[in-house]
């Protein structure tokens, strides 16, 4: 079953909306636009603190295609928050080692880790398919009263101004408005309320196209990330497969530029390159067939007055590196406490704009990783392409070589090294987490039950203490003993003031109550507190 | 420069993604013959500033060898 094209993975209910049948509109605190991983996350996220939402989606389903399927260590850990991370692990396919090949050689010429930290409660990547993603964070939001999802509901029209915003509602029946304070647009990369409001979208666009192949078969190989720089089956291009639930594998070639797009997708047109890459006598079923090119590009500010930009809708990457809905979803989790606490009147409005500061730094390490992996991956000059053999020749032999192969930097936190809410370090520190970097997680006893460190700091800010004699700040805090893993992976004897984002805000080897007061202040944008 | 007489081949390059954009971007627009000069004033500054005869040696050894 498809709809326009796109084929359905569940479909769901479109509903007349009370604002055609008479109903008094309200106006809304805010309203999420979008369906995908990235506008449920920012719905099930505001929902969990107690706020009613609306989500406006032009589908009336979930769709089906795997589309991205990789999910990293910090999207898990997001995901945990919003309480589907365990149902996401349990369903998903863990993996922690990447391979790379080159050439006709079976031996890899380099090898990584994407959990090089252990005891850590999330692993370093599970892939799983994009639907079953939005299934479950679609599960969990249809089981809260304060959640409206509106399938079949497409924004045609906004005007923005500075204290809020007026949506167009597109349905079968029928337009209607709603009025929000706010606006979250989720919409993905071609974001329907981006181009409404005629917003920039600048970057770089990559002249190749990529098949995507996922294929169902039965064969016992290793839940690692194998990938091949000119491998016999795609001379002079790359292929990369990936293990997803369901006996389903991700297949990927580069194809080049100058494509015929139908014809490429036929199955006779396929099948080599599967037997190619699993050999001449497999047997396997198609899933899902696609073929993608990308951009890497962002949009020059993610916040605009009261409508904010988040995930693909606001930025871009190559898919090699997982950094599309790996980035988007950090997106939310900054966000929405930030939000959640402008509504309630305990922060600032200005507050947003270190959403915009800190996401932006984020989607440049992203796109800059990802742009860097596609110059390697697939070489724009012949002096390139050399280097890039030098590399992969150099890699088999000599270890030297190895951090110089980038078949894709997966997605990692990047760390805000400029913000207006963190506090510089006074202390000297050997270890631990620095201001503006997320939390690392370690396995802790917590009231005698073996815990996680992450699980436990709550949902709002939270003073981490290591050792007998914590500070009396006015904040939450959970005190760990000054020994054990957590306390080694922090400092003895140390303070963490920690966002409800598990971003460090602040840290101390001596913490006064009044310091943590003071980097409080500022971590939730207001002045500090005058000595 | 450094004490040590033997060739480091183990991973010694911080910010090696940093470092390998520079060098791809100094060839940008540069024609074969250019690349190559470009690449022959690399190796001597780089030889100089390593100045030691033993590695040099070593690491042109390493790069000749035949994988």
């Amino acid at each position: 079953m498809s709809f326009d094209g796109i084929p359905v993975y569940k479909e769901k209910t479109y509903k007349k909306s009370g604002e055609l049948s008479g109903a008094v509109a309200k106006k809304h605190d805010f309203i999420v636009v979008g369906s995908g991983p990235i506008g449920l996350a920012a719905a099930l996220a505001m929902a969990r603190k107690g706020h009613e939402v609306i989500i406006v989606t032009a589908f009336d389903f979930v769709p089906a295609g795997s589309k991205g399927i990789c999910y990293s260590k910090e999207a898990l850990d997001i995901f945990d928050q919003l309480g589907v991370g365990e149902r996401i692990v349990d369903k998903g396919v863990i993996w922690n080692v990447g391979k790379v090949f080159w050439g006709e050689s079976t031996d890899p010429v380099y090898q990584f880790d994407m959990l090089p930290v252990k005891d850590q409660k999330n692993p370093g990547f599970v892939n799983i398919q994009q639907y079953y993603v939005e299934d479950y964070l679609v599960d969990a939001l249809e089981q809260m009263d304060n959640v409206d999802i509106r399938w079949g509901h497409k924004v045609s029209g906004i005007d923005a101004r500075d204290d809020g915003a007026t949506l167009t509602i597109t349905t079968r029946d029928g337009d209607y408005l709603l009025e929000t304070d706010y606006v979250i647009a989720c919409d993905g990369s071609k974001s329907t309320v981006r181009d409404l409001m005629g917003l920039d979208f600048e970057g770089r666009i990559f002249e190749d196209s990529f098949l995507i192949a996922d294929v169902m078969f039965k064969q016992n190989r290793p839940s690692e990330r194998w990938f091949w720089f000119d491998p016999p089956f795609n001379k002079g291009r790359t292929a990369l497969l990936h293990k997803q639930p369901d006996d389903i594998w991700r297949l990927d070639f580069q194809l080049g530029w100058e494509v015929d797009r139908e014809q490429a997708i036929k199955p006779e047109n396929v099948a080599p390159f599967i037997k190619g890459l699993l050999g001449a006598d497999i047997e396997y079923e198609e899933d899902w067939m696609s073929i993608y090119t990308f951009q890497c590009r962002r949009m020059a500010k993610f916040v605009h007055g009261r409508v904010i930009f988040a995930g693909d809708a606001a930025h871009q990457v190559s898919p090699f590196g997982a950094r599309g809905a790996n980035s988007g979803l950090p997106d939310i989790q900054n966000l929405a406490w930030k939000l959640d606490m402008i509504l309630r009147g305990q922060a600032p409005q200005s507050l947003l704009e270190s959403y915009n500061q800190e996401r932006t730094q984020g989607a440049d390490e992203n796109i800059l990783n990802s742009t860097r992996s596609t110059d390697f991956i697939t070489p724009k000059s012949e002096v390139s392409t050399v280097f890039r053999d030098a590399v992969l020749e150099l890699a088999g032999e000599h270890d030297f070589a190895r951090p110089l192969v980038n078949s894709g930097r997966l997605s990692a936190p990047t760390p805000y090294h400029v913000s207006a809410l963190s506090t510089a370090d006074e202390d000297e520190f050997t270890q631990g987490p620095k201001p503006g970097h997320v939390c690392v997680d370690a396995p802790i006893v917590l009231d005698g039950k073996d815990t996680w460190l992450l699980d436990s700091l709550g949902d709002g800010f939270t003073v981490l203490h290591f050792g007998d004699y914590p500070p009396q700040p006015n904040i939450k805090t959970l005190i760990l003993p000054a020994k054990g893993l957590a306390s080694e992976r922090y400092g003895a004897g140390t303070s963490y003031l920690v966002r409800p984002d598990k971003i460090v805000a602040a840290r101390w080897t001596e913490a006064k109550p009044r310091d943590i007061e003071n980097a409080y202040m500022r971590a939730i944008g207001k002045q500090e507190l005058t000595s | 420069m450094t004490t040590q007489q033997t060739l480091i081949t183990s991973p010694n390059l911080p910010h090696h993604d940093d470092v390998y954009e520079v060098l791809i971007n100094a060839h940008a627009g540069l024609s074969d013959q250019q690349s190559s000069q470009l690449n022959a004033k690399l190796i001597l500054v780089l030889a100089n500033h390593i100045g030691c005869k033993d590695i040099l040696s070593e690491a042109i050894a390493l790069a000749a060898a035949k994988a």
